[in-house]
């Protein structure tokens, strides 16, 4: 996680990362080798990070399967029994996240049939412009973990200015989205000024900074400040109609006009990023703070601004929330947009429009994963585990050309680089990676454990980590579906 | 960090392949069951309506919890296991779905509105928000607010509430007459109405006290009179709770009532590092603690909020058609809140004290006396 420090760092020279970018011509994206790693893989990688995910979750929901677990006790006594367990669990539980994301086959009109894909297009709206300002800061190479904090002053200004005053119609739904960008901005210019002008990590700010705002809307949210009048409970008013987001298709379907402002943060943030001086001035902070010094760049300056905008994007996506979907304030409003945000930048690899569709993958996981969840009783965790696995997968672009035996672009230049902070959490994620599959019969364990050995020949100091490193990733997420099971 | 070579990396896979291979050997040796033989698992804990019948297989309930999800040791988990109680014994299907955020509550409700089900409950107070403009929508459907005290919802919708202040009142008078040191304590979670209230009834239970027995028996972290107490801020930082307790115990409090669900578990490490010297007990909330803990030896009872049963029995009112849009209210009357036994301190409570308790219980349920915190029925 080394990031920019305002002192340039010498050691590292300009060259060494230009390679790894398939877009020649545009700077490298940052100076940190684990954010180069990240950023450098290409579309192919990340797709079969995606296929290889939703593999596995589907793995979990076999072996967690309780009907797969009865019949296997008598495998061997009438196999054909677990087999068709198996496939039911499998088959039903992407069948109903299907119809829950997509299109639902089964509804009887086709307002029905519509309605899982406008569903995802709503859960994504915010998620996509958090995201957006993510990536934002991660092209200026800040780690903004703060877009919770600022996700929830978005949201608090919004619905303070949605409720306490009164605006025909138009000019109150502007002046609830200003405040909200304005909320966040404020909560991430803090960050941005303390890092120029301290040298204070963005990565601890941030993370202390969402306690506060976190803390401070269960204060507001328990005073008359926010509280709903005449309850107790931490819940705020409803926002008045001319505050809120007009439905895009009436009252059949919950989506409403924040997504189409989604598709326009995400335009702008294109056009900020690669057309404006301001995006320049970040990017080439982000390659390389001292050379962009040189040059005559303010780092300070592009610090700033980058984490003003990134918080600004965040607020305007609580607002979203809160005067699009949500319609009230709650303590739990941010829920996990903050940390999920840093998800999507990353599968999007930090391209506004390969965020848009990272987050609508992300809010189809989501909105499917309901409909998975009620119509065949999967925990809703596994969606978890398929957006956990993503991650690890797109952090570790060599297992995952090792497991489908796609060459590695500059292998021999990305060995010589290689940063050792990077080697174990490779290993690590090859040992996971097989032990994921060993849950599954002989033949694949097999090739799970060649597979995990070409994944260790892939890097040149495989650490010896692999017997310690004894799975804890898969091992977490089996013990929690195990536990849950139990529960049930 | 020495380097691994290939023909070693594969000498410590190979064991691990095959107890894996021969773990699956093992397992699959078990004898097919009969063809169409099936196995009826019931945990029945409540009571159940001999009325209702044990058919009642095209009857569909559902539930759709609130962040805490089903395994929270508290009211998600109560309700559900009340909802599969009816199952066991009513024979009627379920459904279930946990929310992990707030944005989830609406397609979690949507969803099982679309999985036609007969009736839907929604936990917790903030399902409130959600279940009202769909069950105007829906009136087909009958909806169950769980712990939702807000009115203003459609005839189809009943609302759970439960008076826990009677109870924890029972609770503050009897750790009043218990305490040694003539200092108890309590704290909560969040400040919710649902976590205060408790600590309320506590503190009126151990004023009564006072008045009765002209002591002076101090309660340290709620503030009756101002409305304010001492909070962790969440429901799950047992380490927090563990620190407030050993403060309260160092404050000279020999009684401890944390409200505050699993972050309760931190109030028993404290009370056990403590000491048997010390002589610190705890009561618990919401479920027996001493059947749900494993350290029942320092609880001396507990309030309990037996959403199960209750929401078992709206379950069984529904089945007959006799479902109301008033809200059902749990007192000590209908035993939807009670005081658990004492079990390990049953010989330790004096005689008087547990008819005084039993006194006050009765004269609650009659009206002699009043909870002030109690929150009005309908």
């Amino acid at each position: 996680m080394s990031t920019a420090a305002p002192q340039p760092t010498a050691s590292e020279a300009p060259g060494t990362a230009s390679g790894t970018q398939p877009g020649a011509g545009r700077p490298a994206p940052d100076q940190a080798s684990v954010m180069r790693q990240i950023l450098s893989g290409n579309g192919t990688v990340t797709v079969l990070a995606i296929v290889l995910s939703l593999l596995i979750s589907g793995l979990l929901i076999v072996v967690t399967d309780e009907d797969v677990q009865e019949t296997a006790g008598y495998f061997f006594g009438r196999p054909t029994d677990m087999l068709a367990a198996a496939w039911s669990a499998f088959s039903g539980a992407f069948l109903a996240l299907f119809r829950g994301a997509i299109f639902n086959y089964e509804a009887s009109n086709f307002e029905g049939m519509i309605r899982p894909l406008t569903e995802t297009m709503t859960v994504a709206t915010p998620l996509i412009i958090i995201s957006l300002g993510i990536a934002i800061a991660f092209k200026a190479g800040l780690f903004n973990i703060g877009g919770q904090g600022q996700f929830i002053f978005g949201a608090m200004f919004a619905t303070w200015f949605g409720v306490s005053m009164d605006l025909p119609f138009g000019v109150h739904l502007l002046v609830v989205l200003v405040m909200g960008v304005l909320g966040g901005m404020l909560w991430g210019s803090v960050v941005g000024l303390l890092k120029a002008y301290t040298g204070a990590h963005e990565v601890i700010l941030t993370i202390m900074l969402n306690y506060v705002a976190l803390n401070l809307l269960a204060y507001l949210l328990n005073t008359d400040v926010l509280r709903r009048e005449g309850t107790t409970n931490p819940v705020s008013e409803f926002l008045p109609q001319q505050a809120r987001f007009p439905l895009l298709f009436g009252e059949g379907f919950r989506l409403h006009w924040g997504f189409v402002l989604a598709l326009a943060a995400t335009a702008f943030a294109w056009w900020l990023l690669q057309r404006s001086t301001v995006g320049f001035r970040l990017r080439a902070v982000g390659a390389n703070p001292a050379a962009a010094r040189t040059a005559g760049i303010s780092v300070k300056g592009a610090y700033i601004t980058a984490m003003a905008v990134s918080g600004g994007l965040a607020g305007l996506a609580g607002m979203a929330h809160v005067s699009g979907t949500e319609g009230s304030l709650n303590t739990s409003v941010a829920g996990s947009f903050g940390f999920d945000a840093i998800t999507v930048a990353l599968l999007g690899r930090s391209n506004p429009v390969g965020v848009l569709f990272a987050g609508l993958l992300f809010g189809a996981l989501r909105a499917g994963g309901v409909t998975m969840q009620t119509q065949t009783g999967v925990p809703i965790d596994i969606v978890l585990v398929v957006q956990s696995f993503i991650v690890l997968f797109i952090a570790a672009p060599p297992l995952v050309r090792t497991i489908f035996r796609l060459p590695a672009p500059g292998a021999a230049k990305a060995r010589r680089t290689a940063d050792p902070v990077t080697q174990p959490a490779v290993a690590g994620a090859a040992v996971a990676g097989a032990s994921g599959e060993a849950a599954v019969p002989s033949v694949e364990t097999q090739e799970a454990a060649v597979a995990a050995e070409s994944a260790a020949d892939g890097v040149e100091d495989p650490d010896p980590a692999p017997t310690a490193a004894e799975p804890a990733p898969a091992a977490g997420a089996d013990t929690q579906t195990s536990e849950k099971g139990e529960t049930r | 960090m020495g380097i691994l070579s290939d023909e070693k990396a594969r000498r410590l896979l190979l064991p691990a392949a095959v107890l894996s291979v021969s773990g699956l050997l093992l397992t699959g040796c078990g004898a097919p069951p009969e063809e169409g033989d099936s196995n009826a698992n019931g945990e029945a804990q409540v009571s159940t309506d001999p009325e209702v019948g044990d058919d009642n297989s095209d009857y569909l309930a559902c539930i759709v919890s609130d962040e805490g999800g089903f395994d929270d040791r508290s009211f998600n988990q109560s309700s559900y296991e009340g909802l599969k109680a009816a199952e066991s014994d009513y024979g009627i299907k379920i459904r279930e779905a946990e929310s992990q955020e707030p944005g989830e509550f609406t397609p979690n409700v949507n969803s099982m509105v679309d999985a036609g089900c007969n009736s839907i409950f929604g936990v917790g107070f903030m399902l409130g928000d959600t279940i009202k403009p769909i069950a105007e929508k829906e009136s087909d459907i009958h909806f169950f607010g769980v712990d939702v005290t807000d009115g203003g919802f459609s005839d189809n919708v009943q609302n759970l509430t439960y008076d826990t202040a009677q109870a924890a009142f029972l609770a503050g008078y009897l750790a009043a007459g218990m305490s040694e040191t003539g200092t108890v304590a309590t704290y909560g979670g969040m400040e919710l109405p649902t976590v205060t209230i408790f600590m309320e009834g506590f503190a009126e239970g151990v004023e009564y006290y006072n008045e009765q027995k002209d002591e002076d028996v101090k309660v340290l972290g709620w503030d009756n009179d101002a409305k304010t107490g001492s909070f962790i801020g969440d429901f799950s930082n047992q380490a927090a709770g563990k620190t407030n307790t050993a403060n309260f115990i160092n404050e000279g409090a020999d009684i401890i009532m944390p409200v505050a669900g699993p972050v309760g578990l931190g109030t028993l490490d404290a009370v056990a590092e403590a000491g048997e010297d010390k002589g610190v007990k705890v009561i618990w909330v919401d479920s027996d603690g001493y059947e749900s803990t494993d350290k029942g030896q320092y609880i001396l009872t507990s309030v309990m909020k037996n959403m199960g049963q209750s929401v078992t029995d709206v379950i069984a009112e529904d089945l007959k058609g006799e479902f109301t849009h008033e809200a059902y209210l749990g007192t000590l009357e209908n035993e939807g809140v009670g005081l658990a036994p004492y079990h390990d301190f049953d010989g330790e409570v004096p005689e008087d004290l547990k008819k005084e308790v039993e006194d006050l219980r009765q004269q609650i349920i009659d009206g002699d006396v009043t909870v002030e915190s109690s929150i009005d029925e309908g």
